[in-house]
């Protein structure tokens, strides 16, 4: 369970966003002259490569690029790659694949086995199958060091933000606890940010895995980690449920490895051994049989029984979509104006604003808003979604505006000034109106767009439908009812309003 | 409005305006009494547009003075639409394209402005627009979008609404080039009973037939200058510039 996104912690955000993605960049390059490189290495074993799936962003001390040589990855799931390869016979190939993919991906044949600090989950070991657990973690919560005495569980954190990254074990026993200890989940695409806003004060706990939590804490710190774990998970390899085969020899391989030492050399090289993993080999040795019994988890379910928490999310698009849109429109019409109306200072800095919010994504602007913000004023996360989505149309409406404005004839214009009407009042009593009417299609097929937009503030932690649907697809491991069901939603909802607007356009060129 | 012999509905002295740094007038020097109507007549680009429209404060002149109904125009860059209020009750204005409020239906066309820059009732300003509506023969299209009228109707309709104010001075820009011949008489009869009560008419138009017929005075507007100017039967009997030759010579060669 991991997934990493962050440089240094104190390079500000949107410096530090730019240079990820620099690194991303230079990770993404560094993999495929890997690939390269590997292939054109001299291959005298008869047998074809082990391909392997991980997530280099993940980073350590999973995968990561090695930073002494960018064209190669290392982390201790590289290094029980080699051994699991080596003990094949084969040379290990590394294929990158992003990490919530992975079980996914070796289905479809992608690559022969992932290894990627992938949890042992009930759900995901009924629908692949996995190796004998590598590796044994804790989930604990961190919390800021002033709350240290007071959250030491999550009994103590009911009515509380507790994050955790999504499709996890510790997400899922958070969704438990929501039921029971009234704890307030919050789901992030990444285990940087929680850490970050856990920091920032924008959530009360963090609930994660010990890997990430005492990695974090060494990069980022500014935070404790409560010594009573919550509960405890293991790290598989994941195969395609068909390949029983590879995977007992991989499991054999394992059980060597434990024995003889080999992994245990591999984890205190990454720092991440300790007696609880001694006793755990210990245990796995003394018992032969595959399986681990897992603690809490609801059995599988029906499709319908997701239904409320798709139609809740489903609420929260629609409101977020309106409210965004409510404010695109009034600061769109006011950018408008000033474009149509204003003097040549106000012109040019909203015809900046216009074009720097068209040229730049929308990710990047609620990333922004969101994070980079966040050190002069903290918004909570649907406040954030709203005005980055509002923010990001206006400056779309207001094109459509503008031009709607234009569309009207200079003489009637003039009429209405022969008549003595006021500059407002024209805008207001025959220019607006007539731009009104020219603007409403487009106006609509916008708000649709915004209606399917609003799937990205996920990035920020609010889960609208699109999220709710990712949970609910990685929960029972399909997307095509989740799929389904979810575009059943946004028809529904974006259908109705195409036909309003179509009757309205009707109603008023006929008049 | 009782009509003295004296009345002076628009006094224009020394008129010069440029156009892109090229002169369009060039010394325009034009009076029309109340209970006139005076043809403006050239051929195209003469500069009878501009006249128009630097008289309805539409766009700014560089020398000379425009006097309408006691208000004075200067010189310089049009001034704000305030300071521009009393003109605005003074002079009505017909475009060539009638330019109505596609929106609105007649009646809201006509009422608009009464309603809205001059504070009337709405009661006030729809019996004042209905009387209109009905002299011009419209009445029956009050309910009517404009773009179900005819060309006709929509001029009439926007007599209606640069009337609805009760100007001194009526602007008509081009008021015949879309109506045929029987309309054009329909039109002037209209024009003739508008200056009987008292108001003065300038109409721009290149219609020698039509400023024959139903105009008092003619003048004709070339390179920037007035060539010609006095009584419509005098000028356009004995035409003495070749600019006022050259428009009937036109005419001739296509008439009927």
């Amino acid at each position: 369970m991991y997934r990493e996104q962050q440089p240094a912690p104190d390079i500000p955000l949107t410096f530090a966003l730019t240079t990820t993605l620099f690194i991303r960049a230079a990770q993404l390059g560094a993999l495929l002259l890997l690939v390269g490189c590997r292939a054109t290495r001299g291959d005298g074993a008869a047998h074809p490569p082990l391909r392997w799936g991980g997530d280099a962003e993940g980073g350590a001390p999973f995968v990561e690029a090695d930073p002494n040589d960018p064209s190669r990855v290392r982390g201790f799931d590289v290094e029980i790659a080699d051994l699991i390869a080596r003990g094949l016979g084969r040379r290990g190939q590394f294929i990158q694949v992003a990490w919530a993919s992975i079980a996914q991906s070796v289905e479809r044949g992608d690559f022969d086995i992932g290894l990627s600090g992938i949890e042992d989950r009930p759900e995901l070991r009924e629908r692949q199958s996995l190796t004998i657990p590598y590796f044994e973690f804790r989930e604990v919560l961190a919390v800021r060091p002033a709350d240290r005495d007071r959250f030491r569980t999550l009994a103590d954190l009911a009515g509380r933000r507790v994050a955790t990254l999504g499709s996890t074990t510790a997400y899922q026993i958070l969704l438990d606890e929501q039921a029971r200890a009234k704890v307030v989940p919050v789901s992030y695409d990444d285990d940087v940010h929680p850490y970050t806003d856990l920091v920032a004060g924008r959530v009360d706990a963090v609930l994660l895995d010990n890997i990430i939590a005492e990695r974090r804490l060494r990069v980022l710190g500014g935070f404790v980690i409560q010594p009573e774990a919550v509960a405890t998970g293991h790290y598989v390899g994941v195969l395609a449920r068909a390949n029983v085969a590879l995977r007992d020899s991989v499991n054999a391989i394992l059980r060597e490895r434990m024995r003889d030492g080999s992994l245990e050399k591999i984890f205190r090289g990454w720092d991440v051994w300790d007696d609880a993993q001694a006793k755990y080999f210990a245990r796995v040795l003394a018992d032969t049989s595959a399986g681990v019994a897992r603690n809490a988890s609801n059995g599988p379910t029906s499709p319908f029984s997701y239904l409320p928490s798709l139609l809740r999310a489903a609420g929260i698009t629609l409101a977020l979509s309106v409210l965004s849109m409510v404010l695109a429109v009034a600061f769109g019409t006011a950018v408008a104006a000033g474009r149509v109306y204003g003097s040549a200072l106000v012109r040019g800095v909203l015809t900046v604003y216009v074009e720097v919010v068209r040229g730049t994504p929308v990710l990047l602007q609620l990333f922004v808003i969101y994070y980079g913000l966040s050190g002069v004023v903290r918004l909570p996360a649907f406040l954030a979604a709203v005005i980055g989505l509002g923010l990001n149309y206006a400056a779309y409406e207001s094109e459509i505006y503008r031009a709607a404005l234009e569309a009207i004839p200079r003489s009637q214009l003039e009429a209405a000034r022969t008549l003595g009407l006021s500059e407002g009042q024209i805008l207001r009593l025959v220019r607006g109106p007539q731009a009104l009417r020219l603007a409403l299609a487009p106006m609509t097929n916008d708000f649709v767009a915004l209606l399917k937009d609003s799937s990205l503030v996920s990035v920020i932690t609010v889960v609208e439908l699109t999220k709710q649907t990712a949970i609910y697809a990685a929960n029972i491991g399909s997307w095509v009812v989740p799929g389904i069901l979810c575009a059943l939603v946004y028809l529904s909802l974006s259908l109705p309003l195409s036909r309003f607007a179509r009757r309205l356009e009707r109603k008023w060129s006929l008049t | 409005m009782e009509s003295d012999v004296t009345a002076q509905a628009l006094t224009v002295r020394g008129l010069r305006a440029t156009r892109g740094g090229t002169p369009v007038l060039r010394g325009v020097d034009l009076d029309v009494a109340s209970g006139d109507i005076c043809a403006l007549m050239g051929v195209s680009g003469a500069g009878k547009s501009t006249v128009l429209r630097a008289i309805a404060a539409l766009q700014s002149f560089s020398e000379g003075s425009i006097v309408v109904d006691g208000f004075a125009l200067q010189p310089g860059p049009v001034p704000p639409e305030s300071r521009l209020r009393p003109l605005r009750s003074k002079v009505g204005f017909v475009f060539q394209a009638h330019s109505l409020f596609e929106h609105l239906t007649v009646m809201d066309n006509v009422t608009l402005a009464p309603i809205h820059a001059q504070g009337w009732t709405r009661e006030r300003a729809r019996g004042v627009a209905a009387g209109l509506l009905e002299t011009l023969g419209v009445a029956a299209r009050s309910a009517a979008y404009p773009r179900h009228l005819s060309g006709g109707e929509a001029q009439r309709v926007a007599i209606a609404r640069a009337l609805a104010l009760d100007p001194q001075l009526l602007l008509m820009d081009e008021p015949t080039s879309a109506l045929d011949p029987a309309r054009r008489g329909a039109l002037g009869e209209t024009l003739s009973a508008l200056a009987k009560h008292g108001r003065g008419l300038l109409i721009a138009t290149h219609d020698v037939d039509f400023a024959q017929d139903h105009a008092d005075r003619v003048a004709v507007l070339a390179d920037g200058v007035l060539v010609e100017y006095g009584a419509a039967r005098e000028v356009l009997a004995n035409p003495t510039h070749p600019a006022t030759r050259a428009l009937l010579q036109a005419t001739n060669v296509s008439a009927p």
